[in-house]
């Protein structure tokens, strides 16, 4: 039990906190999933299993819609593989802020990973570190110190554990209340609201605002691929023109003169 | 039976996929070229999800000022710029939402 140190409560908190306002856009999420589910053909159970099991909207709702029309499992297993592809890369991304951690740790924070609670704790990670790209002196810390790798996963927690128990509520929600919810309420759309916001603060010059928008361009115009495949291939596209972007002239000229060498120390 | 086997899958596929490199990170180190791509992912990866969810109805392209969620959209793009602010956002996002459809019922 003397994992328990890992907790540490203030980032807990502080995590709590800031996932908060994002709940919003999760619980219409987790009651459309409910919804689908069950009038799709699944039974109440298995619908409240599949959220705890998969948890993962988006293919939870594919694979409910296959599993009515009767299409083969495998069909079913690669489209959840597509779907959650950009899983990868938000772990990747995340790995190094945990590889001190115990894999039974690591664990649990894969299995809680989800898009709201990446975004916010890779976001809060980053307000302590030094960045070296065209966003300059990014150094705007709360505290002087930054956050040790058992306070960084104590943030995620309280963001991921939120997420966790609000899917599951809202899931329940929208299984046990059905489509009491009229649709001309729209509540689906507080979803792709939440992705901006999440979006928004992470662009702040040439190579992060031309990463946005060549995936924004090519999501659109690689929708018809199959399983999602858009998706893979829009994001792709767009960290490849934010890495071109910072090694071209563009991004090194507007590189601030600074002296945010010595000013980190 | 084939049922809980599906979602079974479904769950053991989404979790390695979610564990990947948090699993295999420290066992070599990832090239620099690879730790400059991650930093682009959010940024990446959110506006593919955002923008067909706005710009389609269905699977087709809708860029008409009839979809109501184009307006509100942009409309909550700008309040997500200025003000930092999640809830604000959604809650401007939504009532555009509402408010253009409803402008679009009294047409």
């Amino acid at each position: 039990m003397k994992d328990f140190k890992l907790f540490y409560r203030a980032d807990f908190l502080l995590g709590m906190k800031t996932i908060a306002p994002v709940i919003v856009g999760v619980i219409p999420f987790g009651m459309i999933s409910g919804i689908t589910a069950v009038e799709n053909g699944l039974s109440e159970e298995s619908a409240q299993i599949m959220s705890v099991v998969v948890f993962a909207g988006a293919s939870q709702l594919a694979g409910v819609q296959l599993i009515s029309e009767g299409a083969p499992v495998l069909v079913i297993w690669l489209t959840t593989l597509m779907i959650n592809l950009r899983f990868t890369m938000y772990s990747a991304s995340l790995a190094p802020h945990v590889q001190l951690l115990p894999i039974r740790w690591k664990a649990i924070i894969a299995y809680l990973l989800t898009d709201q609670s990446y975004a916010l704790s890779v976001t809060h990670y980053a307000q302590y570190e030094p960045m070296e790209n065209d966003t300059g002196y990014a150094q705007t810390s709360q505290r002087s110190m930054p956050p040790t790798p058992q306070q960084k996963a104590a943030f995620y927690f309280g963001t991921s554990v939120t997420v966790w128990v609000v899917w599951q509520l809202s899931s329940a929600a929208g299984i046990f209340l059905g489509g009491s919810i009229p649709d001309r309420w729209s509540l689906g759309f507080a979803i792709p609201l939440v992705f901006m916001v999440l979006a928004i603060p992470a662009i702040k010059g040439w190579s992060t605002a031309g990463a946005a928008l060549t995936a924004a361009i090519l999501s659109v115009i690689a929708k018809p691929l199959p399983f999602n495949m858009g998706l893979v291939v829009a994001a792709l596209a767009g960290i490849g023109m934010g890495m071109l972007i910072e090694r071209s002239p563009l991004a090194q000229s507007r590189q601030p003169p600074t002296d945010h060498q010595t000013k980190d120390k | 039976m084939t049922l809980w086997l599906t979602i079974l899958g479904m769950g053991m596929i989404s979790f390695a996929l979610r564990f990947s490199f948090i699993y295999l990170v420290g066992k070599f180190e990832l090239p620099a070229i690879v730790q400059q791509a991650l930093q682009f992912v959010p940024v990446a990866v959110l506006p593919a999800i955002v923008v067909p969810a706005i710009a389609f109805t269905d699977a087709t392209l809708d860029l008409s000022l009839t979809n109501a969620r184009i307006p509100a959209a942009l409309i909550a793009a700008g309040v997500a710029w200025r003000t930092r602010n999640i809830l604000l956002t959604i809650s401007v996002g939504m009532v555009a939402l509402w408010l253009w459809q409803w402008g679009l019922e009294l047409r």
